[in-house]
């Protein structure tokens, strides 16, 4: 009886081989190669010149790379935090049971169907001191109204974490919205009836249930964070002068225009290596501590 | 197992329809693959022209338009995939000469002979498409990046006059910031910063002094007082447009100069890509807006342009293809055609400049002397490194807290390793 088993697993096997034969020539080999691309001094073709860590020298030497490193952090931070809570106000506001939930729901979800370009093109109109809320406020009669922070070189990463944030924390109040449908009503009932306030429950009931949802949400903005590239180009460009530069368009610039393949693939192997250490912990809880326990 | 029997049949049936296509193309005679950039309105009514007298020739144009940067880098990964077309685009600089050190062009040695280009052709983009005494690419425009465009009735209404040197220049600021508008308005990206940068570099400094620092590399040219007054001078600009252009930050260099075309600004630095904006919206050279070619008169002039490359593709047919679009593109009356339309001057200078407009005049009298021009930086230096002090320009353009000790220091340690 055991044959025919055996034989449909492997077929199964020899199904999936192709495909993982292609997924780790494409994925993997691609980031061998792009790694090993970084230690030469590869320009506008790829060669096999090596010049050990010449191009890395060169990229943490570079002004340019270290604002972008400064901005990821501050984009990332400021972006995930922002659009975990706002999504999670969204999700319990939505909870109270409201009237026309499924509208506001959508108005609410809404930014998400808009690509990053489409968000970044949106928000430079509309914080345009010559063109948008600034010049709008004015016309209304408040004259001396200024708000500039899309061309003052300190504060324009910010106007990119809020567009982000308005862009991503309707994604974050779905999730956070399935999660608070999924807890059990007799939680709440017992809640009432200890006479906890509401916000209390929140907090050291409802989140901690929470917990795979939100970790869920991190994993899926820190992606954005990471290769986060259309919403500072259509928005900024990377400017005032270079205040807004993040790691992936100086990779692409240098890919695209520059001719520097070597130094971009060191920039692009320095992104791989932030990603596996925002990584590491999680894979980490999740396969050894699991193995240790099991 | 029917799904994998499935699977493999269509993956064979995909192979048989690739290697069709591939022997339909291969099979056609005249037919040219064509990649370029030239995708908005009026760029792509330029290349129709090529495209048209292409066809009249007897030729069958594909056309196949990528914007933006995509273009080269959809070329290149063809080329080196084995799969390139018959023709693609590049900038009349360095970037191509990797690619013709790997073996990839066509070298197009017997055109350039029997067209006597070493003759009519300007010596400095002479100099950009050979490579060791062999001619690989076809040069089709003159485009000038260091054009000062001004607003006359502006001018006129603050009683400035269009400036003969940098004094000048300020003292027209003067008056037309007392009358109201935007004395000057610069686009604030990073490559409209340089193009300010550069002309200011090439008015301040002169040619000899460009030449030394770019193609002769020389970095101890950073370090002079000449250099200190180009810095000056790119600092008073950048104080100017901060004190009374505050949407300049991100703004295109279109948007720009659309404000000089309602009056709104009086000035604007750009390449004379800007006048197809004046021309489509009905203003007339001399009459409504005035032009002067590298900014202060008697500076030298900045050239750029654009080329076209004809890869190797192993079929002696393609050749001879190339070969008509090499001779379609150069012919005289469809250089004047087509850079009319573009807003360039025809790359060879013995066409017949009535029938270019006033600024194009202009511009063809400072191409046909090499004393009283230069190459675009990307001509002497790689992307790389004109990339990298373009970085430089933009954040001293944009800071508070660099200084010129700042700004000389890391341009010379850019230029020192770089390369």
């Amino acid at each position: 009886m055991k044959y025919p088993l055996i034989s449909s697993r492997l077929a199964a096997r020899l199904t999936i081989l192709p495909f993982v034969v292609i997924a780790l020539t494409i994925f993997v080999g691609c980031v061998l190669w792009s790694v090993q691309l970084s230690f030469t001094s590869s320009k506008l073709l790829p060669n096999s010149d090596f010049v050990g860590l010449d191009q890395y020298i060169r990229l943490f030497n570079t002004t340019r790379w270290i604002v972008s490193l400064k901005n990821m952090v501050i984009f990332g931070v400021l972006f995930t935090s922002g659009s975990l809570i706002l999504g999670f106000l969204l999700a319990v506001f939505i909870d109270q049971k409201v009237r026309a939930e499924s509208f506001f729901r959508t108005v609410f979800l809404y930014p998400h169907a808009l690509s990053f370009v489409v968000t970044g093109l949106a928000w430079q109109w509309f914080l345009n001191p010559a063109l948008g809320l600034q010049e709008m406020v004015r016309v209304a009669g408040w004259e001396s109204f200024t708000f500039d922070w899309l061309v003052n070189r300190d504060f324009a990463i910010y106007t990119v974490v809020f567009a982000a944030i308005w862009q991503a924390s309707g994604l974050v109040m779905a999730l956070m919205l399935a999660g608070l449908r999924g807890v059990d009503p007799e939680i709440w009932k017992a809640t009432k009836i200890d006479g906890v306030p509401t916000w209390r429950v929140y907090l050291h009931v409802i989140i901690p249930i929470l917990g795979p949802v939100i970790f869920t949400s991190v994993i899926l903005l820190s992606l954005s964070v990471v290769k986060g590239y259309d919403i500072v180009v259509a928005m900024t460009g990377g400017g005032p002068g270079i205040a807004t530069e993040v790691p992936a368009k100086f990779v692409l610039d240098h890919l695209l225009q520059r001719a520097n393949i070597g130094l971009a693939m060191a920039g692009a192997t320095v992104m791989l290596l932030t990603v596996i250490a925002a990584l590491a912990p999680w894979l980490y809880v999740k396969h050894v501590k699991k193995g240790a326990n099991g | 197992m029917k799904f994998k029997k499935y699977l493999s049949g269509s993956v064979a049936a995909l192979c048989l329809a690739a290697t069709c296509f591939g022997t339909a193309a291969l099979a056609d005679g005249k037919k040219a693959e064509v990649i370029h950039w030239w995708t908005s309105a009026s760029e792509a009514a330029a290349i129709k022209v090529f495209a048209d007298r292409f066809q009249e020739a007897g030729g069958e144009w594909v056309d196949n338009g990528i914007a933006g940067d995509a273009a080269k880098q959809t070329f290149t990964n063809r080329l080196l995939g084995g799969n390139p077309p018959q023709v693609g685009q590049f900038n009349v600089t360095r970037e191509f000469e990797e690619i013709v050190d790997a073996g990839l062009l066509n070298n197009l040695n017997a055109e350039a002979e029997a067209g006597n280009w070493a003759e009519v052709l300007p010596g400095i983009i002479n100099n950009v498409i050979k490579r060791d005494g062999n001619y690989y690419a076809v040069p089709v425009n003159i485009h000038g990046s260091n054009w000062l465009w001004y607003n006359k009735a502006a001018f006129e209404k603050a009683g400035a006059k269009p400036p003969t040197d940098w004094d000048s220049f300020f003292e027209a600021v003067d008056k037309l910031k007392a009358d109201g508008a935007v004395p000057l308005a610069v686009g604030g990206e990073a490559w409209q910063e340089r193009l300010t940068f550069n002309a200011v570099l090439l008015s301040v400094a002169g040619r000899d002094f460009y030449l030394k620092l770019f193609n002769d590399r020389d970095a101890e040219l950073i370090k002079s007082e000449k250099m200190g007054e180009v810095i000056d001078v790119y600092t008073r600009l950048r104080d100017l447009v901060r004190e009374t252009d505050k949407g300049s930050p991100g703004r295109s260099w279109n948007e720009t100069t659309s404000m000089v075309i309602t009056g709104k600004a009086a000035m604007q630095i750009m390449g004379d890509w800007a006048k197809g904006e004046f021309i489509s919206a009905g203003q007339k050279a001399g009459v409504d807006y005035g032009c002067i070619p590298a900014v202060i008169p008697q500076s030298p002039y900045m050239i750029s342009g654009d080329v076209f490359v004809f890869p190797k593709t192993g079929n002696e047919a393609d050749r001879e293809t190339q070969s008509l679009m090499v001779n379609v593109m150069l012919d005289k009356e469809t250089q004047v055609a087509f850079n009319n339309v573009k807003g360039s001057i025809p790359v060879r200078s013995d066409v017949d400049p009535s029938k270019l407009d006033p600024c194009g005049a202009q511009a063809i009298k400072l191409t046909s002397s090499d004393a009283t021009h230069v190459g675009s930086t990307g001509m002497y230096i790689t992307p790389d490194l004109a990339g990298a002090i373009q970085d430089i320009y933009t954040e001293y353009w944009n800071a508070s807290d660099m200084t010129k000790e700042d700004m000389v220091a890391r341009l010379v340690e850019t230029f020192e390793t770089v390369n």
